[in-house]
């Protein structure tokens, strides 16, 4: 197997501007691997014909400014692409094909970038394992009876086994920073706005946003930056400058506050989170950052909030599949309201069905104000909480996950248990705040852990640069072994 | 709060889900246990707090009422499950 695929993007990149690889060279080592690794199960569909094709219309008339020179990337199959399969992991739409495209995609691709394929995800990225996929379980290429994480598994998965040199992912509650701890990779969720959610596959309207996975940092602010800007398409979209994320990244972080909130050390944590999390901070004190306690004393109301919320969102964003439009239809049902529910009821998996039911619930009639209103308002005491540290620290060290990656089938009959794996990452959706997952070292079973830094709104830069530095002076190193070939 | 069976073919009804009455026990089991997990919330007294129903401080943007495209009937139909030439077509609804 090629040495080049298991580099970081922003050294493929140089190996590109260089000339000291081809597009279409580059497009076929991960083919190659693609096609030898179907055992993960991280692709839905592939596109190879699309890449190569592009590939060499790159290298006849190559932009070397570009960000993504000719870098082939699969996404996420929540992102529409046009003329491509679109399934977001779901029998709903196993037959979809866009007849345009997401922003983001369509920002990348205008950036250099070529489709390789779509990534399997967790059905309608409702879940944390990628078990709810109707496409299959993904295996995480760190061992092989061991979830990637989810919903962005596919994404994590195909991008530690160095079958995309990087990805894009959703995150609504934290499927993007929770497969990214899960596989020792970087994920970063923006702030809500800063990357259009045009032509995404919608969950929870107030809380998705799109972000990077990547192997590195410095990967991870050269993807931000290509995805990143303002969308008339998306209403929620920030009116704002790009930033260069890639050029402005430093490791100088002395004399920021870092703010360590004493309510995520949670009940039965393996210690070797408590531990990891202490390496992270004495690490950014060595950097010369002073280091904060606080206090966000509703962190624990976050999952409960989000419980109501993301429901309710989805009940009301899910309404649309109907089996007239697009996606699946039932042949089954005497007239259109049993259409309606058949097609419902075999189109959709179990936990969507189950989502879909809460959100009806806590929005029907007689219920609205003790479900949806309060989880409004205690949303409101969550963000208080942040937007009062804010003013004290610039940003704030975490644990990404309260585990390590888990085994298959471990948590599917206790939703609740599963929910458990986003109490650490839920609230910052909640309060709309950017937030990152960097690799910070491996657990007794040899398996990634990773620490999430929080910071205000629109401040991804910083974020960057405190996980820069501390990816520089951690030393981590992610030990695949390609068992799966 | 307990979900029975009851109540799980009252908001599948207004969600359009046919359940099926052997899945309906496990599905009232499970959502009696996630109601009691969110019911945690009723420990904070909210009376004074705003709720919060997006994160961004601006209002919504509105464009301008102008139509920005159009002759994409085709392209809209492309991936309906059931049409002829021109239309969507569904079970009869009027008799």
């Amino acid at each position: 197997m090629s040495e080049i695929i298991k580099k970081n993007l922003s050294e493929i990149i140089d190996l590109i501007k260089k000339k000291e690889i081809k597009s279409e060279e580059l497009s076929n080592l991960y083919i190659d691997k693609v096609n030898k690794s179907k055992k993960l199960n991280s692709y839905i569909t592939t596109c190879f014909e699309h890449t190569i094709q592009k590939s060499k219309e790159f290298d006849k008339k190559p932009n070397l400014n570009s960000l993504l020179p000719g870098v082939p990337l699969a996404v996420k199959d929540l992102f529409c692409t046009n003329g491509f399969k679109t399934t977001a992991g779901s029998k709903m739409l196993e037959n979809f094909i866009p007849q345009y495209e997401s922003t983001v995609t369509e920002n990348l691709w205008k950036e250099g970038a070529i489709l390789l394929g779509k990534l399997n995800c967790d059905e309608y990225a409702m879940g944390s394992s990628n078990e709810t996929s109707y496409f299959g379980n993904v295996i995480n290429p760190i061992a092989k009876d061991t979830v990637p994480g989810g919903s962005s598994g596919g994404s994590a998965s195909a991008l530690a086994a160095d079958l995309t040199p990087a990805t894009i992912g959703t995150d609504t509650g934290g499927s993007i920073r929770q497969p990214a701890s899960f596989t020792g990779t970087v994920g970063l969720k923006p702030t809500y706005g800063l990357c259009s959610r045009w032509g995404i596959v919608a969950f929870a309207s107030s809380l998705d946003q799109a972000g990077p996975m990547t192997k590195s940092v410095k990967d991870c602010s050269i993807m931000l930056e290509a995805m990143a800007g303002f969308d008339k398409k998306d209403s929620t979209s920030i009116e704002k400058k790009k930033e260069n994320y890639s050029k402005n990244l430093k490791t100088d972080i002395k004399g920021l506050k870092i703010g360590i909130p004493k309510e995520y050390r949670v009940d039965n944590m393996p210690k070797e989170i408590d531990e990891l999390w202490n390496k992270g901070k004495s690490i950014l004190k060595d950097l010369g950052a002073d280091i904060i306690d606080i206090s966000l004393p509703h962190t624990k109301y976050a999952l409960p909030t989000y419980y109501i919320v993301a429901p309710a969102e989805a009940s009301s964003n899910l309404a649309r599949y109907d089996g007239v439009k697009y996606g699946y239809r039932s042949s089954k049902g005497n007239d259109l309201i049993e259409m309606y529910e058949n097609t419902r009821s075999e189109g959709f998996g179990d936990e969507v069905k189950r989502r879909i039911l809460i959100g009806t619930y806590v929005l029907s009639s007689g219920y609205y104000d003790a479900y949806y209103l309060k989880a409004q308002k205690v949303r409101q005491l969550i963000k208080k909480d942040f937007d009062e540290n804010f003013g004290k620290v610039d940003a704030i060290l975490t644990p990404s996950t309260p585990s390590s990656a888990f085994k298959i089938g471990e948590k599917t009959n206790d939703p609740i248990s599963m929910y458990l794996n986003d109490i650490f990452t839920v609230p910052v959706n909640l309060a709309g705040l950017p937030a990152i997952s960097v690799p910070a070292g491996l657990d007794k079973k040899g398996y990634p852990l990773g620490l999430q830094l929080i910071g205000k709104t629109l401040d991804e830069q910083n974020i960057l640069n405190v996980a820069y530095a501390f990816e520089k002076n951690c030393n981590f190193k992610n030990e695949i072994k390609n068992w799966w070939l | 709060m307990s979900i029975d069976k009851d109540k799980i073919k009252h908001i599948s009804k207004l969600a359009r889900i046919s359940i099926d009455s052997k899945k309906s026990d496990s599905l009232a089991k499970d959502l009696t246990s996630i109601f009691k997990f969110i019911e945690q919330l009723n420990e904070l007294n909210t009376d004074k707090v705003e709720p919060l129903s997006s994160i961004l401080n601006t209002p919504l943007r509105a464009r301008e009422d102008k139509i920005n495209d159009g002759k994409i009937r085709d392209k809209i139909l492309e991936n309906s499950p059931k049409k002829n030439d021109e239309f969507f077509v569904v079970p009869k609804v009027i008799e």
